[in-house]
């Protein structure tokens, strides 16, 4: 399997990354095996559990059903570029603070996918929070704290 | 919060602290399983059967070896041959013989997703296409996917060299693996003398514990036939056991680095990756890394049984319940082993009963091999008994938590199968639930073609005890070093370290608590049970005990006193006779290094009884009688904690497990196809709730302290799971006026028992 590897120039977190990749390798896969970025998650590898979430030009998606190769010449964020030398991202520390982690594994998921939504959506509703959610899925917690957190964000935004 | 014991005056028990792992864990710094670099790395990919059942005729791995970047092929019979040994993980009991053939078959595939062989490749990617190379041939066989079939006169049988062990008499040629009998009393003569009868038989479907995070290891065999494994599991020790078993080593040669765990609820238990990617290392030089695709968790690792359970309870003219009968049959999946006996333990424990009988039946059938998800057993044995239960209520005209209390278990209670229950909170969950707002409230209208319900139903677990270790070491700023060998899978590092502060009167912010290796921390049994914050958190207060003993000496020779003159109180050390020596013991801390240095301590229990705990549900369902949906309206979990540690993880414990137990309920099944393989192995398919699906879950803590620790505390994991099934169909029930006996409560059942569709 000896292919032409790609030449991929993207934006992560606000710092220019460049990495060379074979063309069938995911997102996913790239940022965790050759960036060095683990903190989005493998859950699944089609798409439904949300772990893997993480932004393209503002736009949250499943990292595991895109290729490295089509983020050229994007901006990504990760759960990485969430907090910054002043602290942590204010979901970041709601979640903590609301206890609304467990193992913890879906968590990165969750905090970029909130962040995508109070980014355009400053004050949304808990329905519009728990729809804007149901793509990613948290075995341990039953969601209640997490929407909490999302919530009280918002509330304090 | 309800407590009904006398209130303690605890500083650090009963606070809501940040997690000690959090912020790692919301920065995506926290390094689980399959976040592992190791330099030269490779990768494994697993070759499974496509076939329920089938004889293996030939298994050639010669195109995979000549794949461009391939390292390493193995089949089977590259791990050792294995007889019989049973090795006791506390939850479940291990057959080296059976589990090194659920590894990786050798002569018949048991079930879909059955590992026949592995490849290990410079990346992934090329490690499943080589996978996809090796050429396997099978004889296929009648597969039998249910207990029923399993039974049946001329059924395949699974395993030639299963010899059955049926109330004591030993039987081949059959699937049953087990039945046992507990009985007391008399129970036939007391439903002959029965007012009412009320006999149901239930069906349930395998489910998965849905942990999102598939299982994962990596393994370095080094030059001195030393195995290095990390792996995100329950339990470092057992698995270090168990790979050390498979592979015919001694322990000291495997040594196993927990990392970080996505969930296990019981899944995470056994062992099914570390093994293989030993000996590909082995084979290959490199480390190897294995993570499993989501398909192969579903079909290849070990779901929750499903199976067959019929209940019969009898009350006389007063509502009180005279005899209970029950036959449990579970499905053990490919190899003996469901959780029939946690099962038989567990299904009448919330009555007090006179006269009982209880069949267990452990049966193999062609799907994965189950393992322990979230008090295995209990939830299908609480959805036969609650919802008899519910039906005796009726028919005496009762309240049904009235008709619980009534016949409830309390201490002295003997549970069915003659434990004698310590104190318990039974009654305690049962009236505060009758007291609860949600038992109080009307139910309310529900959206226009919608019928509305309420349910309540009780559950069991008795917890484990079992064997921890804590290691303290003080650091001269006056912080603690906490290290255990228990996997922390959602906040212990926090609840035991609290324990810990507790005693020694010290913030819990000063600890750093960390879950050691197989060589670093001393031996842990699993963190299942629902053990880890009592036994655990158990081991810490011995260690902190001993550390104030050890410091109590440093005080002695600073101040040149008897070690007997020196008290501790509120984290000060002083000398009894002289107020003006005292010592905090952050400044005792800088002052060590005059007094002999370094000051540590251990901590260590082998706990048998853990206190079980009982917890209430109580649910309104609205039911769309057009399309058979149902939603939750509003959910309210009681249960008994004995003390709650840390409240927040306590609750989210207590909504989480409901949560499983709601899918579990209305979603969750295996469904199966006629050629015995499972149609739905996504989370597109298995559809597990999401955050649309719920309502806000409502928490009571209840606390009835457990004397058999400290601080009283109860397991608190696994109760949550037990209810949901049985309230959620008593729930129905009241909306609809139908009973249901079979789960999952599914959209299509919904509209078949209301006679809209025909199965």
């Amino acid at each position: 399997m000896s292919i032409q590897k790609i030449h991929v120039k993207t934006t992560i977190n606000g710092r220019p990354e460049e990495f060379l990749t074979d063309p069938y390798v995911s997102l996913l896969d790239a940022l965790r095996e050759i960036v060095g970025l683990t903190g989005s998650k493998e859950g699944c590898l089609d798409g439904n559990c949300g772990a893997c979430t993480v932004s393209i030009n503002g736009k949250i998606v499943d990292s595991c059903l895109v290729l490295a190769a089509e983020v050229d010449g994007q901006n990504l964020e990760t759960v990485e570029g969430m907090a910054t030398a002043d602290g942590l991202h204010p979901l970041q520390q709601a979640f903590l603070e609301e206890a609304a982690l467990q193992c913890g594994i879906c968590t990165p998921g969750f905090l970029v996918a909130a962040k995508g939504l109070l980014d355009n959506e400053p004050d949304p509703s808990e329905e519009r929070i728990r729809h804007w959610l149901a793509g990613n899925l948290c075995r341990c917690t039953g969601y209640e704290n997490i929407i909490k957190a999302v919530k009280k964000v918002a509330e304090n935004s | 919060m309800v407590n009904v014991s006398d209130s303690k005056n605890y500083k650090v028990i009963g606070t809501n602290p940040i997690r000690h792992d959090g912020y790692d864990k919301v920065t995506g710094r926290a390094i689980y399983g399959a976040d592992v670099k190791l330099p030269g790395l490779i990768w494994a990919s697993i070759v499974r059967s496509p076939n329920a059942h089938a004889v293996i005729k030939n298994v050639d791995t010669s195109e995979a070896e000549k794949i461009d970047g391939v390292f390493a092929v193995m089949t089977g019979k590259d791990l050792p041959q294995q007889e019989d040994q049973f090795i006791d993980h506390g939850e479940g009991t291990e057959n080296v013989a059976w589990s090194s053939e659920n590894i990786m078959a050798t002569q018949k595939v048991l079930y879909k997703g059955h590992a026949v062989a592995a490849v290990a490749a410079i990346d992934r990617y090329v490690a499943d296409y080589a996978a996809s190379k090796v050429k396997v041939e099978y004889d296929l066989l009648d597969a039998v996917t249910n207990v029923e079939d399993a039974t049946k006169e001329g059924a395949p049988i699974l395993l030639d060299s299963l010899v059955g062990d049926h109330l004591r008499k030993k039987v081949k040629n059959t699937n049953v693996a087990s039945i046992t009998r507990h009985e007391f009393g008399d129970p036939d003569k007391a439903f002959a003398n029965a007012e009412n009868v009320v006999e149901r038989t239930f069906t349930l479907q395998m489910v998965h514990q849905g942990y999102i995070e598939p299982h994962n290891a990596t393994a370095h065999w080094d030059e001195e036939d030393r195995i290095k494994v990390w792996t995100s599991t329950q339990g470092a020790f057992p698995v270090r056991t168990s790979t050390a078993a498979i592979l015919k080593l001694d322990v000291s040669r495997v040594k196993v680095t927990p990392l970080e765990i996505g969930g296990g609820f019981g899944g995470k238990i056994p062992v099914y990756l570390e093994p293989v990617v030993s000996i590909l290392s082995r084979k290959s030089g490199r480390p190897v890394k294995a993570v499993m695709e989501r398909s192969s968790v579903f079909q290849a690792s070990g779901p929750a049984p499903g199976g067959t359970i019929t209940v019969k309870m009898g009350t006389d003219k007063d509502a009180n319940i005279v005899a209970a009968e029950s036959s449990i049959k579970l499905e053990a999946g490919g190899f003996p082993g469901s959780a029939v006996g946690a099962a038989v333990q567990c299904i009448f424990a919330a009555y007090d009963i006179p006269n009982t009988r209880i069949d267990g039946f452990d049966i193999v059938v062609n799907k994965p091999k189950s393992a322990a998800y979230r008090a295995p057993g209990s939830p299908q044995a609480a959805f036969a008994t609650e919802t008899v239960s519910d039906e005796l209520a009726r028919i005496h005209g009762m309240d049904p938590i009235d008709f619980r209390l009534q016949n409830a278990s309390k201490e002295g209670t003997r549970r069915a199968d003659g434990v004698v229950f310590p104190k318990v909170g039974n009654v305690e969950v049962l009236e505060a639930a009758k007291k609860s707002d949600h038992w109080n409230s009307d139910l309310g209208t529900p959206a226009k073609g919608r019928v509305r319900g309420r349910g309540v139903a009780s559950g069991y677990w008795f917890n484990v005890g079992l064997k921890s270790t804590v290691n303290l070491s003080v650091n001269s700023d006056g912080s603690v070093v906490l290290v255990e060998g228990s996997s922390d899978i959602g906040g212990t590092r926090t609840s035991i370290s609290m324990q810990a502060a507790e005693i020694l009167g010290i913030e819990v912010e000063n600890f750093r608590p960390s879950v050691g290796d197989t060589e670093t921390a001393g031996y842990a049994d699993v963190t299942g049970g629902s053990r880890t914050t009592y036994a655990t958190g158990f081991a810490a207060v011995k260690a902190a005990e001993n550390l104030i003993e050890v410091l109590k000496d440093r005080c002695a020779i600073i101040w040149s006193l008897d070690k007997n003159d020196i008290d501790f109180e509120d984290g000060t050390f002083f000398a009894s006779k002289d107020p003006e020596l005292k010592f905090t013991f952050k400044e005792l801390a800088s002052n060590l290094d005059n007094t002999g240095g370094p000051a540590a301590s251990s901590g260590s229990v082998d706990l048998e009884s853990a206190g079980g705990a009982f917890g209430t549900h109580i649910v309104d369902v609205d039911v769309d009688t057009e399309t058979g949906k149902t939603d939750i309206a509003r959910y309210t979990v009681l249960q008994d904690v004995g003390t709650a540690i840390y409240p927040a993880y306590v609750r989210g414990q207590m909504a989480g497990g409901a949560v499983q137990g709601i899918g579990w309920a209305l979603n969750e099944e295996y469904y199966m196809k006629d050629d015995g393989t499972q149609a739905n192995v996504s989370y597109l398919d298995y559809r597990m709730p999401t955050a649309l699906d719920l309502p806000n879950i409502e928490t009571i803590i209840v606390e009835v302290p457990n004397p058999g620790h400290p601080f009283g505390v109860r397991g608190v994991g696994e109760v949550p799971i037990c209810p949901p099934v049985g309230a959620i169909g008593n729930a129905l029930h009241d909306a609809l006026g139908k009973r249901f006996y079979d789960s999952p409560m599914k959209p299509g059942r919904i509209l078949n028992v209301l006679g809209k569709i025909s199965d």
